[in-house]
């Protein structure tokens, strides 16, 4: 067995682990004791998840050997990464709160993380000359871990709405909620229909042309409802598109990430649509019971205190390492590139997070609210900006 | 000085709402509200005078307060995250596509992303990140991390040092975390000062009344990492000065030696040879990505010498050049020597440097040359005289050759990148010109009685690395700056102030507890200390969502 398919291997394993691990923590929500350290599904729980972290690091390991570079490279192994981090900093925060229904959100969150990346190809890429540098390791581990602790503030402020938001009536909030549940689906949706396809080898074929007027071909995994534009089908015998992407849609494969989304957006609804069918009320009203005796000050301040905690720690690895390594690479350290920004744009929303807890009426929800914006932001970072605004970053 | 004496004899100074020493509310808002119900100290920077909660007469005050206020800063972060995400939607200026069909960007953002891109464009939101609008948010920022600053730190300091461990009663009744205990032995206290002095905190104590305090270091983190801000925003401002800070760009071709722009005609660096290597695709851990992903480059590499000029001072004087270094430049990589640092920025490959040519009878199936010339692309000739009698004229030149909208041969740039000639030749004695068209693939005779035709013989080619020069004095700064600020928000952040007061009435005591952040450790604290005593357990005063 090659080393590759041993690193698969034990990512695989670490999925189902934390996937065990998050129905034991859903059994630590019947327990009436405050330290669910102490309890019995607690331990089983977190004994699960700590297994399936070091079957991660494993996979990161053998990577790395298999490699020769550490696995940080690109979008499937950025947001492993990421997930891995997630785990790494709810472990540590439930070693200081012992708050297992923490773990029923973050596991879940971490491994959609990490179902996601492996939607993007997965081959060992070798490093272009821009990211052969030691701060390639030292800055996107850094930053990673920072947005993976920053993230459980993120599933603090879902627990906290989920079972403080009143359900008894629909309101702006109860919606808003929902949009955000809604979205988590989205990402479930394309998991689901990429993973069909790719079962099923799925493959189309377009030719179209750039603006610079040289003549591509792109390949979709998923059945073209939208065509690149003015691109027309090579492949024979497969599905005819319905329409074309619009002309101001450029840039590298920009239709068939167009139709990605489209498809995203249908299976996730679709999903969503059947789950609101089988529970006959929101989402966000079928879970809230679950969590009825969860301390809503706790959860607040577990909010608070991963914020206190990784944004520290993403200043260092997203701010001031990437500034060294781009004076080193690109002779500037800092470039108004779009991730630079968004990596900016992150910082001084959680420094303004940071300065409204000062603020008499800014805890509870309001705080929750703005947790959740964050972890939008950082994941608009990773994903939109990489795939859509992509500047120099578009590799990772 | 107009203040305000506290009952317990300490002179506050105005503006104060808790006394610094005692801790006795002095202000109305700190009192108990109307309904009689007991309401929670504003604890905040402990309710010390901040000058911008006291006076508000003169346009100075004014000033002064607006940038104290938290929620403007917050209010101009906003603003600020706005402005640079807008800037983000299309590529800046600088970040216009190298193969775009036009680079000009009145031409490109309409062309590109149509109406919304010209209004994109008009707005200079291409160049949104060094508008004065947005420099001045910046700006302002600065000046309210500043105001808002010193407006806190200082009374807070004062209120923190004043502090007696003695404080009134009514301070330790209304802080968020109290307890009340009828009876409590002397032996109790002793073992809860013992716990507290195990979990490292200070113990003070005047006539039974205790202060157990620990981190208080740990509320400055803010201050200080605002002054790491400040110093990275002045470091900033330092980049305008051409002494601190200087940024060239120089093309270098293979085997040219050229003047280093920026160092006054000091120094000159020769290429010797620039290489870009790609990785293998046989080799098997990377030929599937290699196989989807095309060609890989793995090396950016330029092989320089740096000369100096040691004539440099002597004006007029012919330059004479001596090596100081002979090193590489790699992306990742630069090359320091001096104060100056070249970063491997660019490359254009192939170039030519010279053709060669060969004069035969157009009817000649062998082609044999009657006379053969090299055109040196870097210095043409206007006439080359050759063997045989033959003359041929330069007429025109085309360095980057191609066929404008119009259908006119033309040039794209002065490089040598897709050379073309306009060659005149005259044939041994004779007068009139035959013209031929050459170019790389194209051999053109306009009137096709050409008795004589030129073809390409020989060409060479080279390489060009672009190199950015650069000396910057302000990284120092900057630096200190970064660390600074890191070195606050993990004092900040990763330590908090914790107090805890052990006040005696009676046989028993009250015991209250603050903390700026994590209460849930202070009350851990608590609960710890407590153990094995018969002091009561703090209950939270506070109500959900205050």
């Amino acid at each position: 067995m090659s080393l590759v398919s041993i690193s698969g291997s034990l990512l695989y394993t670490a999925f189902i682990l934390y996937l065990i691990a998050t129905f034991f923590f859903g059994a630590t929500i019947r327990d009436k004791r405050t330290d669910d350290k102490k309890g019995r599904s607690g331990k089983i729980a977190i004994g699960l998840t700590i297994i399936g972290f070091v079957a991660q690091i494993g996979y990161f390991i053998t990577r790395w050997i298999a490699s020769g570079h550490a696995p940080v490279s690109n979008l499937f192994e950025f947001m492993t990464f990421l997930g891995m981090c997630m785990v790494l900093a709810f472990i540590i925060i439930y070693f200081i709160y012992g708050l297992g229904v923490l773990g029923l959100f973050a596991l879940p969150i971490a491994m959609v993380i990490i179902a996601y990346a492996s939607m993007f190809p997965t081959e060992i890429s070798p490093l272009v000359p821009s990211l052969q540098s030691h701060w390639l390791y030292i800055h996107v581990t850094t930053v990673s871990l920072g947005q993976g602790i920053l993230a459980i503030s993120f599933v603090a402020g879902l627990i906290y709405l989920i079972s403080e938001i009143d359900q008894t009536t629909g309101s702006k909030r109860t919606a808003w909620l929902e949009t955000v549940i809604y979205t988590i689906f989205l990402f479930i949706g394309f998991i689901v229909i990429t993973s069909v396809f790719n079962f099923m080898d799925y493959q189309a074929t377009f030719e179209y042309t750039e603006q610079n007027a040289t003549t591509t071909t792109t390949e979709y995994n998923l059945p073209a409802i939208a065509a690149p534009n003015e691109g027309t089908l090579l492949t024979e015998g497969v599905m005819q598109p319905w329409f074309e992407a619009p002309a101001w849609m450029q840039g590298a494969d920009a239709g068939r990430k167009f139709n990605t989304v489209i498809w995203s957006v249908l299976a996730g609804s679709v999903i969503y649509g059947l789950v609101r069918l089988v529970l006959r009320k929101r989402i966000g009203a079928a879970i809230q019971p679950l969590l009825k005796n969860v301390n809503p000050k706790l959860v607040d301040e577990i909010n608070y205190r991963s914020v206190a905690i990784g944004f520290p720690v993403f200043t260092l690895g997203g701010l001031i390492f990437a500034a060294i390594w781009a004076q080193i690479a690109w002779d500037r350290f800092w470039g108004w590139d779009p991730k630079e920004v968004w990596a900016l744009i992150t910082w001084f929303f959680y420094a303004a997070y940071l300065h409204l807890r000062l603020s008499r009426g800014w805890h509870g929800e309001k705080s929750a609210w703005l947790a959740v914006i964050g972890f939008g932001i950082i994941m608009f970072n990773l994903i939109v900006v990489n795939l859509v605004l992509a500047g120099l970053h578009s590799y990772a | 000085m107009k203040g305000k004496k506290c009952e317990c004899g300490h002179l506050n100074p105005e503006g104060a709402t808790l006394c610094e020493a005692c801790g006795k509310p002095l202000e109305e808002s700190q009192q108990t509200d109307a309904s009689g119900k007991k309401q929670l100290l504003n604890m905040r920077y402990d309710g010390s005078a901040r000058r911008s909660q006291t006076y508000n007469k003169s346009i100075i005050d004014k000033v002064w307060n607006f940038f104290s206020s938290v929620k403007v800063g917050v209010w101009l972060i906003v603003l600020t995250i706005i402005a640079s995400a807008i800037g983000s939607i299309f590529p800046q200026e600088m970040y216009i596509p190298a193969d775009a069909p036009n680079r000009d960007p009145a031409v490109f953002y309409e062309d590109r992303y149509g109406i919304i891109g010209l209004i994109y464009f008009q707005l200079g939101l291409h160049n949104l990140y060094s508008s004065w609008w947005y420099i001045l948010l910046i700006a302002l920022i600065g000046v309210s991390l500043v105001i808002a600053s010193i407006d806190r730190v200082v009374p807070l300091y004062k209120a923190l040092k004043m502090q007696k461990a003695k404080r009134h009663e009514s301070f330790i009744s209304r802080q968020r975390l109290f307890s009340e205990t009828e009876h409590v032995s002397e032996a109790d206290l002793e073992k809860i000062k013992g716990h507290l002095r195990k979990k490292r905190y200070r113990l003070r104590e005047e006539n039974g009344h205790i202060l157990a305090e620990k981190n208080r270091f740990s509320r400055w983190g803010p201050y200080v990492n605002h002054i790491g801000l400040i110093i990275i925003l002045l470091a900033a401002i330092l980049r305008f000065s051409d002494v601190l800070y200087m940024d060239e760009y120089v093309w270098v071709r293979e085997g040219e030696t050229v003047v280093l722009p920026g160092t006054d005609r000091e120094y000159y660096i020769e290429n010797h040879d620039f290489i870009l290597e790609t990785y293998d695709e046989d080799d098997e851990r990377f030929s599937e990505a290699i196989a989807q992903e095309g060609t890989i480059p793995r090396n950016f590499q330029t092989n320089v010498t740096i000369y100096r000029d040691s004539a440099n001072a002597v004006a007029g004087a012919e330059a004479e050049l001596t090596p100081i270094t002979e090193d590489q430049i790699r992306l990742n990589e630069p090359l320091k020597f001096e104060d100056y640092t070249l970063y491997q920025s660019g490359y254009q490959q192939n170039e030519f440097t010279s053709m060669s040519f060969k004069v035969h009878e157009t009817d000649d199936p062998e082609e044999e040359a009657l006379a053969n010339f090299t055109i040196d692309l870097t210095s043409p000739d206007g006439v080359y005289e050759l063997d045989n009698g033959f003359r041929v004229e330069l007429g025109e030149y085309y360095p980057d050759y191609y066929l404008d909208d119009n259908g006119i041969p033309a040039s794209r740039t002065d490089y040598p990148r897709n050379p073309a000639f306009v060659l005149f030749v005259y044939p041994p004695g004779s007068d009139t010109a035959e013209v031929s068209f050459l170019g790389i693939g194209k051999n053109i005779e306009p009137t096709g009685e050409n008795e004589y035709n030129v073809g390409i013989t020989d060409f060479e080619m080279r390489d060009a690395s672009g190199l950015t020069v650069r000396v910057d004095h302000t990284l120092p700064f900057f630096g200190a700056g970064a660390a600074i600020f890191m070195i606050g928000v993990i004092q900040g952040m990763y330590w908090h102030h914790r107090r805890i007061w052990i006040h005696p009435k009676g046989n028993g005591v009250l015991l209250g507890a603050h903390t700026n952040k994590n209460w849930y450790g202070v009350e851990k604290d608590i609960e710890q200390a407590i153990d094995g005593t018969s002091i009561n357990m703090v209950k939270d005063q506070q109500e959900k969502d205050e």
